[in-house]
């Protein structure tokens, strides 16, 4: 009976969700798409005209799943920082609490608006990407479950950091200081091979440089050099998922950041 | 409902309460028990339920020693013990900063407690604090929608979290906003609407699971007194219809007449808790002003009463429990005054309230 009701609350946050992102798709989906747009100018056309190969493929077919995976990384972050810091900055995250609706299901209601904006934003990106390069999907399994799921460990990222903000500052300062640069030095823009040995090393360290490379292994297949098996990948991204979501649970119960 | 059954209901409860209009008649007959509520405001503590009722009805609120502490130090509850009965219409009252939305937010689960048991007709928040959700319906004392969201989608979406299907959240939804006069705005930007209107959107939205018990943390703060009227009768028709209400305003006489049972919170402690019209009985002094139809040069002299001039035309007389009025007129007669008209200072509860602020002033005084 209760199962049934608390769906009835976690529909109720994904149908919001999507009406959020639909109605503010000027600030969720069109600013994403155009930067993508221009990183494939710049880097896949112009510059990446001189680099030539990278890992034995086009430095413009190199980089498309690295952008795809990094506008899905920001934007499942980025969506549901500020939809859950907006509700607690707006006081309307009382409704929620004041509801008998689980955590848990609260947590997978925003969850899965940011997967909703990650991978929109995706698939808009990998449209764009096509104008620029031809992308066959080698391994459609491995593609569609690491952005899937990658997508979901940065929507709990973005759920915790807005937990624990206080202020707009908050929910800036992770996605500069601590995304960005693990965004960049993923993986997206260069094969980990190119590294010096000490800094290959120290990459591996990254999450985000697996995530990036089981994406692109998943879309170029086999010939590429794999930076990284495929499947400490998955043990890693899954690994993520489960730590993110036990601290999350964490929180909203104890009602860090949430309740006084 | 019909609308007669509802006058007989209003009527019925005009009757329980005696409102100021029947001042001049309990007076007189007001036993005495000996100044106790000047001596020492806080002695009328003492358990609400009197020996009339016999069997225990259900508690839609039972609090005891409730403690909170926040973070930074402020210990905004000092244990406090409360009940409240299935269908009682409550008032929790006290100065600002007394602790009344700290106790709302703890039975809501917005603010975890620091110490004791709060039950919410038979959960225990910290047993089973979903069960206990599920029979609340809570207006907050501030804005706390989303204000971009449309009016019809507020209350929809509540109704989705408690987790009323859509169609059903839909009816209500027509149903609450149309009871409370916000149909017509149902496709507004909820931030677009006045704040009387927004405070309604919150009654909406507070009702759309239809909860067992209502709390409503100041909903009459800024709201004009028309539209208060019909947000009173609207409460009281859902208390009618069964719902059990708590009410904090900081509208005394709102209080008077609205609620049958009433605890006064200060510094985190309860100092009164009982039933209204017994509160308002115990209250010993009443001060009354009279306009008199000549004009006077010096305050009269009425032996045995306090007697203030207000202006050359008004006085003020303080009646404690032995006098009444008549010895009042008569003492006026007999220096050659008439009284024109005459009413009361303050509501009853007013009264109350300013003398246990006084007491309160006076004994910090005494200790510095
Ligand atoms: N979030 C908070 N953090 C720290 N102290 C708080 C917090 N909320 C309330 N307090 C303090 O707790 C005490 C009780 O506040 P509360 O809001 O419960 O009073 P109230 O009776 O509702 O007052 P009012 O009539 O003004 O609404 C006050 O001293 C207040 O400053
Ligand atoms: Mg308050």
């Amino acid at each position: 009976m209760r199962l049934r009701s608390d769906l009835i609350g976690l529909q109720t946050i994904v149908y919001r969700e999507y009406k959020r992102i639909m109605r503010i798709w000027m600030q969720t989906l069109l600013p994403p798409s155009i930067t993508m747009a221009l990183y494939f100018v710049i880097f896949g056309n112009l510059i990446g005209k001189r680099i030539g190969q990278m890992n034995g493929y086009d430095y413009m077919q190199f980089i498309a799943p690295g952008l795809i995976m990094m506008s899905v990384i920001t934007n499942s972050y980025g969506n549901v920082v500020s939809s859950f810091f907006g509700a607690k900055f707006g006081k309307h995250i009382e409704e929620m609490l004041v509801s008998p609706l689980p955590n848990s299901f609260i947590i997978i209601g925003h969850v899965a608006g940011g997967l909703m904006r990650g991978l929109l934003v995706g698939f808009v990106v990998t449209i764009i990407a096509l104008f620029f390069t031809k992308l066959d999907v080698q391994h459609v399994w491995v593609t569609l479950t690491t952005v899937f799921l990658t997508s979901i460990v940065f929507s709990l990222a973005g759920f915790i950091n807005a937990v624990y903000a206080r202020n707009f500052d908050d929910i800036a300062i992770i996605p500069t200081f601590v995304l960005a640069p693990l965004t960049y030095l993923g993986g997206v823009f260069y094969s980990i091979n190119l590294l010096p040995e000490f800094w290959q090393a120290v990459s591996k360290a990254n999450p985000i440089v697996y995530m990036v490379s089981a994406f692109r292994y998943g879309i170029l297949g086999e010939g590429l050099k794999q930076d990284i098996p495929i499947s400490w990948a998955y043990v890693i991204i899954i690994g993520f998922i489960v730590l993110l979501f036990t601290l999350s649970l964490y929180l909203m119960k104890t009602g860090r950041g949430i309740r006084e | 409902m019909a609308s007669d059954d509802l006058t007989k209901i209003l009527i019925s409860m005009a009757q329980q309460s005696d409102g100021p209009g029947m001042i001049l008649m309990t007076h007189s007959v007001v036993v005495s028990s000996a100044h106790a509520l000047l001596e020492s405001p806080f002695s009328i503590v003492k358990p609400r339920i009197g020996p009339g009722k016999a069997n225990n009805p259900m508690k839609a609120l039972s609090i005891s020693g409730l403690q909170k502490t926040y973070a930074n130090g402020v210990q905004a509850l000092m244990g406090i013990d409360l009940e409240v009965e299935e269908g009682d219409f409550f008032a929790l009252l006290g100065p600002n900063g007394a602790g009344k939305t700290t106790v709302i937010g703890i039975v809501t689960s917005l603010v975890n407690k620091t110490a004791g048991q709060v039950k919410v007709f038979e959960y225990d928040i910290d047993e089973d604090l979903d069960g206990a959700k599920a029979c609340i319906g809570v207006v907050p004392q501030e804005i706390n929608f989303n204000q971009f969201e449309k009016v019809s989608n507020v209350v929809l979406n509540q109704a989705g979290y408690y987790g009323i299907p859509r169609t059903l959240a839909r009816e209500r939804t027509e149903k609450y906003l149309r009871q409370l006069q916000l149909w017509d705005k149902r496709q507004e930007l909820s931030r677009n609407l006045s704040g009387g209107m927004k405070r309604r959107l919150m009654i909406a939205r507070a009702l759309v699971h239809e909860p067992r018990l209502l709390i409503l943390d100041e909903p009459t703060a800024g709201v004009d007194i028309e539209i208060r009227r019909s947000m009173w009768d609207f409460i009281k028709r859902i208390n009618a219809q069964g719902t059990t209400i708590i009410l904090t305003t900081h509208y005394l006489e709102e209080a008077e007449s609205l609620c049958r049972n009433v605890a006064i919170i200060d510094e985190g402690k309860i100092v009164v808790n009982d039933q209204m019209n017994r509160v308002l009985r115990e209250l010993q002094f009443e001060t009354f002003i009279f306009n008199l139809c000549e004009e006077i040069k010096q305050v009269p002299v009425l032996d045995g009463f306090v007697v203030r001039q207000l202006d050359e035309q008004s006085i003020e007389i303080e009646i404690g429990p032995e006098q009444n009025l008549n010895q009042i007129f008569e003492k006026l007669s007999a220096l050659g005054l008439t009284a024109c008209s005459m009413r009361n200072k303050t509501n009853r509860l007013e009264e109350l309230f300013m003398k246990l602020v006084d007491s309160k002033n006076n004994h910090d005084g005494a200790e510095q």
